[in-house]
């Protein structure tokens, strides 16, 4: 018959309860939005807070859920980059930190290999001439022994480094294993630089996120720009003081492996040799802040680390009267005589800064230089009155549709038609209570997703109700006849819509930012609209029958 | 009295002018498919990499003028129009700049970006620029191969679902009607030029679940049908099914064309190709699941005393008469 069991009317009636109370916060979408701001500044004060918190605080009442359909990059406005980090850059440097040790491990063995020297290499590889060809087996095996077991899940028994020979020439390079492992642990890296570069400007909910193998996805709502983005996050901002050895105005000067050529900053057409590995290098630093210099022109105070401070420290003092480079990405920002002893661990860059770039290079030192530099494959900005005009056109979009479809929907059904109305706006209160819960994403796809699920959700009811007619005209108990209907159509429902969902799915795993937007409220709504056409209408419809008890029924 | 769409008990032949209705899908579909070979897609910088800027003034725009200031920067092949929308006030004057990317670079150079905007701003006080896109060919690439996969994903999984709930003639015949639907709605995008991006493969996937979603539910009262009238000819069941649902098909298609054209007429330019690809594939789906999909499975024939029987996987479904 068409009763339901209590228990499921319960869990029906339940269901849409609770997506009628978590779509709620959505209706006043403003309000709860500081409310939510003000709970989080109150928190991170301890506590206390002040008016105007206070005040956002009380205009939502706290024991009604809070959470909110988050809106997407082209609603709200903001910046997106999609950057790919040069994990190669790393292995380089991995080179350059493994040479002093190789040359170590062979210095012993010069009765046997004779001189060695560090020769140019491919990138990201380590090579090393000896002058004694017949030597060879044993400068392997003692460059061997530096190899160290890869520390990842995926490399165990595999060694970091490889080692190989031919005629007088040991070639050393990364394994494997090691550069998987060491791409993670960069990956990692400028994640969390990101991260902090972007905390310290203080915006709001950014997105940072690693995808596939070597790229981050950077998503910062009320941004200008994405120039703006990228000024702040595309900056290595790796500084090391070097040792100076000269200073040349040709770009093309021969070198020994250990020096490196530099351009300078500020000097159009000046270079600098320098010693490529540095006296202390910017991990060594604990603060840095914009100030100004004696002429008053800005500068950078920086503060090192007891280390970096003792490093900086003796060298200085061995070195009185000879020029060191401060050097910032791969630039020379200027190059100094040092005057004394500076033993205290704290200096001053100074260059041509204007003050933003001193507070600019004071923010990304702190924050700490990027293990690799970035580049930049997809960006996209959108204006915040585009996203508020887009979001304006598509509530009217919906808000129309929905009436047409009401309308439609009482013309062709009468009473029936009204219920599936009921249902149908019980399952827009479904999507926005399940995209609240889930912290799902709008985007403006998904707006038009909402808009056809309008006019698809009714399908199922359509089917239902078509073929209750079609029942009625075989029976004569309406009970039976509706009973039959729901029954029979079941199978239709069913099919039709895991085949959507299964497009669906496919959307949301294949897609990127705005059209997954777009698959979310789409799979959800087809959810939504088989639970409510199923299981609302049909309780509707008994509780309906139950009351009236009509002996015919018109569909 | 109520609102009909089809009358209550229809007995139309949908196979009578089978070689209008059919045969002129299949010539549709070799019309698209060649639209699309020989005058190419209007692809967005989604697919071909690039830049593209939209700017708002409150000037009246000149495309030849902007043309011509950017002409100026060099920034090689520039394409300007200007958009109307009727949900823009009376005031504001809209135009999309997409900049082609430069054959080799892979990065997206913000100087150039900062050069246009600086030389239109000179030109009109009054732009601003409400949207920014750049794409690297590196990505653009990779997204055009993430949409084929899953266009030919969604088109393999419907197919495996079909053929699991029904029989496999039924599932080449509805995963050729998605076909025909996919190929003619790609063909009027090449006609008319409109703009092939990332959202309009979102708007292919949704024509692929809406037409199999219609053309599902007259397979399914054509497997219940073939049950009940076991004698009946094939031709004849089919067109049966196809009326018994006939109404159900009309009344769903309207509501959800109703809520398309509404999205279409007031959900703003951005979002305008995306509505027009998923009404166009509505209609067209709904065409194809009555003219196209039953018609390969009568060529292909239905095995009628296979393995499916009535009480087989396929008519049951979980017991919901509670």
């Amino acid at each position: 018959m068409l009763q339901m069991p209590l228990w499921k009317r319960v869990m029906i009636w339940g269901i849409c309860a609770l997506g009628l109370i978590y779509s709620a916060p959505n209706f006043f979408y403003g309000r709860v939005e500081n409310h939510n701001d003000a709970a989080k500044l109150i928190i991170a004060q301890q506590g206390v807070a002040t008016g105007s918190q206070s005040e956002a605080l009380a205009g939502w009442p706290s024991f009604l859920p809070s959470g909110l359909v988050n809106l997407g990059l082209d609603l709200r406005g903001g910046a997106h980059l999609l950057a790919e980090v040069q994990v190669s850059e790393v292995y380089e440097a991995r080179m350059d930190v493994l040479w002093p040790d190789v040359r170590d491990a062979l210095r012993p063995l010069r009765d046997e290999i004779g001189t060695l020297r560090r020769i140019a290499a491919p990138q990201g590889l380590l090579k090393i001439a000896i002058s004694e060809a017949a030597g060879l087996e044993a400068a392997l095996i003692a460059v061997r022994k530096l190899a160290r077991p890869v520390s990842s899940i995926t490399g165990i028994g595999q060694y970091d480094i490889t080692v190989s020979g031919e005629g007088n020439e040991v070639t050393v390079g990364l394994s494997d294993a090691e550069r998987l492992a060491t791409d993670s642990r960069t990956l990692q890296q400028s994640l969390e630089i990101i991260r902090r570069r972007i905390d310290e400007v203080g915006t709001r909910e950014p997105t940072i996120q690693r995808q596939g193998a070597d790229r981050v996805l950077i998503q910062v709502p009320g941004i200008g720009s994405a120039a703006e983005l990228k000024a702040l996050i595309g900056t290595t901002a790796k500084l090391t003081f070097n040792a100076v050895v000269r200073r040349t105005a040709s770009a093309t000067e021969k070198l020994d492996p250990r020096m490196a050529l530099l351009p300078s900053l500020n000097e159009p057409g000046i270079y600098y040799v320098v010693e490529k590995a540095p006296v202390v290098s910017g991990e060594a630093l604990t603060d840095a802040q914009p100030s100004f210099d004696q002429n008053n022109r800005p500068a950078v105070n920086f503060r090192f680390n007891p280390s970096g401070a003792r490093a900086f420290g003796d060298y200085t003092a061995a070195n009185i009267g000879a020029p060191f480079a401060i050097v910032l990405d791969d630039e020379v920002i200027s190059a100094p005589t040092i005057q004394s002893h500076i033993p205290g661990g704290s200096g001053i860059i100074t260059g041509n800064f204007t003050l933003e770039e001193s507070t600019n290079l004071a923010l990304l030192l702190r924050a700490g230089a990027l293990p690799a530099k970035m580049v930049f494959l997809e960006e996209r900005t959108v204006g915040p009155e585009l996203g508020q005009d887009s979001i304006d056109a598509g509530r009217m979009a919906a808000f129309v549709a929905m009436v047409a479809v009401v309308l439609f929907m009482w013309a062709s059904y009468g009473l029936f038609g009204l219920f599936a109305n009921l249902a149908l706006a019980l399952n827009m209160g479904l999507i926005f209570g399940f995209l609240s819960l889930i912290g799902g994403t709008l985007t403006l796809p998904g707006i038009a997703g909402i808009v056809l699920t309008i006019g698809m959700a009714v399908d199922a009811n359509v089917l239902v109700f078509e073929r209750i007619r079609e029942e009625l005209r075989s029976q004569k108990n309406p009970a039976r006849a509706i009973e039959l209907g729901y029954e029979r159509a079941l199978s239709a429902i069913v099919d039709a819509n895991i085949t959507t969902f299964i497009t669906a799915t496919v959307l949301f795993m294949a897609g990127s930012g705005p059209v997954r937007g777009f698959a979310v409220t789409l799979g959800v709504g087809i959810i939504a609209s088989v639970f409510t056409a199923i299981y609302v209408t049909r309780a509707i419809i008994s509780v309906w029958f139950a009351w009236r008890r009509p002996k015919t029924i018109i569909v | 009295m109520r609102l009909r769409l089809a009358p209550e008990n229809t007995n139309y032949d949908f196979f009578k002018y089978q070689k209008v209705t059919f045969g002129g899908s299949m010539v549709l579909m070799v019309v698209a498919l060649f639209l699309w070979a020989v005058m190419g897609l209007n692809f967005g910088i989604d697919f071909k990499g690039g830049t593209s800027i939209r700017t708002d003034s409150s000037q009246v725009i000149d495309v030849a003028d902007y043309r011509a200031v950017l002409t100026d920067l060099s920034i090689g092949d520039v394409a300007i129009t200007q958009v109307f929308d009727p949900s823009f006030s009376t005031d504001q004057h809209v135009a999309m700049i997409r900049i082609a990317a430069l054959a080799g670079s892979e990065a997206i150079t913000p100087e150039t970006i900062e050069r246009i905007e600086r030389a239109l701003k000179l030109f009109d006080p009054q732009i601003s620029f409400t949207s920014v896109e750049s794409v690297g060919p590196k990505v653009s690439q990779e997204l055009i191969w993430s949409a084929i996969l899953a266009m030919t994903g969604a088109t393999i999984g419907i197919l495996f679902y079909i053929w699991l709930r029904f029989e496999w003639q039924f599932a080449v015949g509805a995963v050729l009607a998605l076909v025909h639907d996919v190929f003619i709605t790609i063909g009027v995008f090449a006609l008319f030029q409109i703009k092939f991006d990332l959202s309009i493969i979102a708007a292919l996937l949704t024509i692929l679940g809406y037409s199999i979603n219609d053309t599902v539910v007259v397979f399914d009262r054509l497997r219940e049908n073939l049950i009940k009238y076991k004698t009946m000819a094939l031709r004849d069941v089919m067109n049966l099914s196809v009326n018994e649902t006939l109404s159900r098909t009309l009344v769903t298609s309207t509501t959800t064309l109703v809520a398309l054209i509404s999205m279409l007429v007031l959900g703003g330019d951005v979002i305008r190709g995306f509505a027009f690809a998923i009404a166009f594939g509505v209609v067209l789906g709904t065409y194809s699941s009555v003219f196209v999909a039953k018609n390969i499975v009568l060529f292909m024939g239905v095995n009628r005393d296979g393995p499916k029987k009535p009480s087989g996987a396929g008519t049951q479904y979980a017991d919901i008469d509670a």
